[in-house]
């Protein structure tokens, strides 16, 4: 058997260029910090004593549990979340609906740090609304209290990942089933419990496994909310003491990485065997139904609540950055244009570092996305998946891993020209930003490329362009849409990344804002800037955001006769 | 072509222009027209520093790489083999000496005069003449006054007033293994009180702990905002937050000590004449006064530069009280540095909840038993107390060599054989310490029943 058939020398030496970037800049740098975790802290021998260790410890034992209960938790709290919000903007007429669905998107692009210290000033024991609360009723709510706030935060932060897959597949599942259905007498609570949520567990399932593995590797909210037994946690405050390089921390990101792949491993278990395409697209989305009045006047309560709700950290944030001194007040003692002044005199090299890594990093997402997408989905090259498999496999390393990882491997290699040592360079923050980034574009792109049908391509050969003529001129502009969309996802999340970041950046004047705003939020009077900042990131991602989103909305009106087309094919 | 003549034409130019911007910066003036300092502190302080240091050297570059103390001395350990760091700039003394035993600093000797020789009982420059102190830094409580008004809590004077049953839950601080400067702060206490009291005090005064913060300013940042009232930090994060305008104040309890905060030259420094020049800057009249600029607040080590202070402002040159009491040893610090860090994780951080729980029972029953005679109860949480305080190991193990080789793990030779492995005796020590918190928890109930 021929290793590779005529015609495929091309997407061959793309898949071996993509195989060789990943292997040298995921594969290693991982392998270098997972393999302390198999050595003998003493004789430096090959050993699985420190896993014996690490499942002998209490307080290992009891931050996994910890660890396992706030990710479910989350996932519970995050569905709450989303369900309502996915579902009414679907189903019914709702007005703002469009308004509703990009709102919901925007926790996720939360800076780190400011997000857990405005919730705190909201939610937190003497907090706003606790302060509000004790002088009216005399109760204290713990919202905020130990593990409590770590679910809160991470669930109000990561539902996003679930109202957006399941958003699309209840939009994509065929109305015929729905009508068959009520056909057949079902309605209501029974049909949404026994056909429409089934129908759209795909979308569902994506969106909570996300959010369970992203609860249960982060690590900037319990460490701003001071929760020390749970396992990233535990993994970050070992590697990083002074003068220890005690292999715990290392088997601690051992067992991360590995639940997180398991994970992603069950949640395509509970979808393997079944099939959700639905055969025939009876023109697309569930049935709209026009809401009765009070019907509609509870809906809209329960959205507005959810949105008030997600949003708070955002509101706490503007107060913050527009606010002198809040202390131990409902509201901050006064307001004030300062924080933005200083930031915009002293920092504006944080907003330009920002939009450069997080659109080169996003840039390199979406082209190795589309290149992964297609030689894993159009060419038949031997172990085409590990691609696929290794791109998504970043997905589940921890940011710290990944930075620890960079530095061990690149210090010792000096970029010629420049004379420095890569690790040190800007460019590794762009290079560690597109990895943690990847995964998401390449779903992006892979459902894209799932959309064109393969006879186009066929036709365009049949017509005599070659392989990369079709690429460029059928393949890539149709999947436009998508590829935008896994471009504003890993730009709007890597612009605000800071886990890896903290690692790698090695002079101010390549920090990105997360970073600036982790410097601020280190001194009493940066804290106000610092919120300024946060709000100033969330600003830029929100703008790009919007902007991608009307490129893709032209662009999908431009294609309509053609999608028609294709429809018919 | 007439592309590719451009590309040359483009490179050649910009390697003339490299080589005679080198070329003329050497000749003009003696020092380099860069300089990196890996420091921990905030912004705050290293912007204004920075901008004083470049108006008065017109033409350098500093730039300020900031890490956490403890992250700075990783930093530098992993890159010595391909140094990029002029300078390291940071608080903890500690630090400095574990990066003088790793050989990563250079020896420097100042210029500048008018720096006595000590600052309190503790010198303020290394007697080795590595690195030198450029301010003084004391250990103290900060605390909230809305937050102490509204709960009506009286404003503590002692270590030991933050151990009473009504600070319980107010009080909030960062771990040793976090912070070098709350380790100094822990060692400190330790050294005061002798290892076995200053240990029970630290237990007392962390059974009415909030939270244990994960980043030092963790502390100032939540007793600004009041999430607890009461902060036990370093005393410019108390003075800095209250002169930006926060709500809070900040004193130095007896039993403190004042410790320079320090800067040194890092080895094979690619700039060193810029860095020797921000040595003698900082030491200088001028650099002395940054110190004073409200949103720093430290404390100078030239004494002539306190007539400029803003009233009430400590000095430690006047006012004997502050940081004399204790003489620092850092021999003996250094010698038990990672067992303290990790006593106090096993111990307290980790094990918070439990310690809590057992003092807050203690509190009870003392409460009860107050201006009752009741012997069998006293003995009760007598013995409730003893087991909270008690200790994994002796001051003498702490300090012993091989002991501490399985907390350091940096194996100068493969044949280096080391017995035991932290994470092992970390467990071992938790399983011990949290069976004393429940069973003190259990006799101090039993007391409060029997009264």
């Amino acid at each position: 058997m021929k290793l590779l058939a005529r015609g495929q020398w091309g997407p061959g030496a793309v898949a071996l260029s993509l195989g060789l970037f990943l292997i040298v800049f995921l594969i290693i740098p991982v392998g270098q910090v997972i393999y302390v975790a198999f050595q003998d802290p003493n004789s430096g021998a090959l050993t699985l004593i420190n896993f014996i260790d690490f499942f002998n410890t209490s307080l290992f034992r009891e931050s996994f549990i910890n660890s396992f209960y706030v990710a479910s938790m989350s996932v519970v709290l995050a569905s709450a979340f989303a369900l309502p919000l996915a579902y009414f903007t679907t189903r019914f007429n709702f007005g703002g609906s469009v308004l509703i669905q990009t709102l919901g998107v925007i926790p996720l692009i939360m800076p780190p740090f400011v997000g857990a210290v405005a919730m705190l000033l909201l939610f937190g024991e003497n907090g706003s609304i606790n302060l509000l609360l004790g002088d009216w009723f005399g109760i204290n709510i713990p919202f905020m209290q130990g593990l409590n706030g770590v679910i809160l935060v991470e669930s109000i932060h990561y539902f996003p990942f679930i109202l957006i897959n399941l958003s699309a597949a209840l939009n994509n599942i065929d109305r015929a089933m729905e009508e068959s259905a009520q056909n057949l007498g079902s309605s209501g609570a029974r049909l949404f419990r026994r056909i429409v949520f089934p129908l759209a567990m795909p979308g569902y399932v994506a969106g909570a496994s996300l959010v369970f593995l992203k609860v249960f590797d982060d690590l900037g909210t319990p460490l701003l909310l001071n929760i020390n037994t749970m396992l990233a946690p535990q993994a970050y405050l070992r590697i990083t003491s002074v003068g220890i390089s005690d292999p715990m921390g290392y088997v601690i990101s051992v067992i991360l990485v590995a639940f997180s792949l398991l994970a992603l491993w069950t949640s395509f278990l509970a979808l393997r065997g079944k099939d959700y395409a639905t055969v025939q697209k009876g023109g697309g989305g569930l049935m709209k139904r026009d809401l009765r009045p009070w019907e509609k006047a509870g809906c809209y309560a329960v959205v507005i609540f959810i949105l008030l709700l997600v949003l708070s950290p955002h509101f706490g944030l503007a107060i913050l950055s527009f606010g002198t001194v809040w202390s131990y007040s409902v509201l901050p003692d006064g307001f004030t244009l300062d924080h933005y002044f200083r930031v915009f005199s002293t920092s504006s090299q944080f907003i330009t570092n920002t939009l450069l890594y997080a659109g080169l990093a996003a840039t390199i997402d979406v082209v190795f996305g589309t290149a992964i997408a297609y030689v894993v989905w159009r060419t038949k090259l031997v172990g085409r998946q590990w691609l696929d498999f290794a791109a998504m496999g970043a997905v589940a390393i921890p940011g710290v891993v990944l930075g620890i990882g960079y530095l061990r491997t690149f210090y010792a290699f000096n970029v010629p020209v420049i004379d420095k040592p890569l690790a040190s360079w800007w460019v590794i923050i762009v290079i560690a930003l597109a990895i943690r980034r990847l995964p998401y574009a390449l779903r992006a792109c892979v459902a894209a490329l799932q959309q064109v049908s393969i006879m186009l391509e066929e036709a365009a050969e049949n017509l005599g362009a070659g392989k990369r003529r079709t690429v460029t001129r059928i393949v890539v502009p149709l999947m436009s849409g998508g590829i935008v969309a896994g471009f504003v996802t890993s730009f709007a999340t890597a612009s605000v990344e800071l886990s890896a970041t903290i690692m790698l950046v090695s002079a101010e004047s390549d920090a990105p804002l997360a970073f600036g705003i982790y410097e601020f939020m280190q001194s009493a009077s940066g804290r106000g800037p610092g919120a300024a900042l946060g709000i100033i990131a969330v600003l830029i991602v929100g703008i790009a955001t919007y902007v991608s989103h009307r490129f893709i909305e032209r662009r999908e009106s431009e294609r309509t006769p053609v999608a028609a087309a294709t429809a018919g094919v | 072509m007439f592309k590719k003549i451009h590309r040359r034409a483009l490179i050649a130019g910009m390697a003339i222009a490299a080589v005679m911007s080198v070329a003329a910066s050497v000749p003009l003036q003696a020092m380099e027209n860069k300089l990196v300092v890996v420091t921990s502190y905030p912004p705050d302080t290293t912007e204004t520093v920075k901008k004083a240091f470049e108006a008065k050297h017109p033409g350098v570059k500093v730039e300020m790489l900031k890490k956490k103390t403890t992250a700075g001395i990783k930093f530098l350990q992993e890159t010595a083999g391909n140094n990029t760091s002029d300078m390291f700039w940071a608080s903890a003394p500690d630090a400095f000496e574990v990066l003088k035993g790793d050989d990563l600093l250079q020896k420097y000797q100042v210029q500048v005069k008018g720096i006595p020789e000590k600052v309190g009982a503790f010198p303020i420059n290394d007697p080795d003449g590595y690195y030198k102190g450029f301010a003084a830094s004391g250990y103290g409580i900060m605390w909230n006054t809305r937050y102490l008004a509204a709960k009506k809590l009286p404003v503590p004077k002692t270590w030991a007033d933050l151990a009473t049953p009504v600070y319980n839950g107010h009080v909030g601080m960062s771990a040793p293994s976090r912070s070098g400067t709350t380790h100094l702060t822990v060692e400190t206490l330790l050294q005061g009180q002798g290892w076995d009291k200053g240990w029970a005090q630290w237990k007392a005064i962390a059974g009415n702990f909030k939270t244990v913060t994960e980043r030092s300013f963790g502390v100032p940042d939540g007793v600004n905002s009041g999430q607890f009232g009461l902060g036990i930090v370093i005393d410019f994060f108390g003075l800095s937050s209250k002169a930006s305008g926060f709500p809070v104040d900040f004193l130095y309890p007896p039993i403190t000590t004042l410790v320079p905060a320090n800067i040194a030259i890092v080895k094979g420094a690619p700039h060193p004449k810029t860095a020797a020049a921000f040595i003698e800057f900082l030491l200088s009249p001028a650099g002395q006064e940054v110190l004073l600029d409200p949103k720093i607040r430290r404390l100078p080590v030239n004494p002539a530069t306190y007539a400029k202070a803003p009233e009430g402002f400590p000095n430690p040159f006047k006012d004997s009280s502050i940081g004399s009491a204790v003489k620092f040893d850092l021999q003996l610090s250094k010698s038990r540095y990672n067992v303290v860090n990790s006593l106090f994780d096993v111990m307290v951080t980790y094990r918070l909840d439990d310690l809590r729980a057992a003092t807050q029972a203690i509190q009870a029953a003392e409460a009860k038993l107050a201006g009752k005679s009741n012997p069998e109860a006293q003995k009760l949480v007598d013995e409730a107390k003893a087991l909270v305080a008690k200790l994994p190991i002796t001051e003498a193990q702490a300090s012993e060599k091989d002991f501490n080789t399985i907390f350091k793990k940096k194996r100068k030779k493969a044949t280096t054989k080391v017995t035991g492995r932290q994470a092992e005796i970390e467990q071992k020590w938790d399983s011990e310490v949290k069976a004393n918190y429940v069973k003190a928890r259990e006799l101090a109930e039993k007391a409060a029943s029997m009264i």
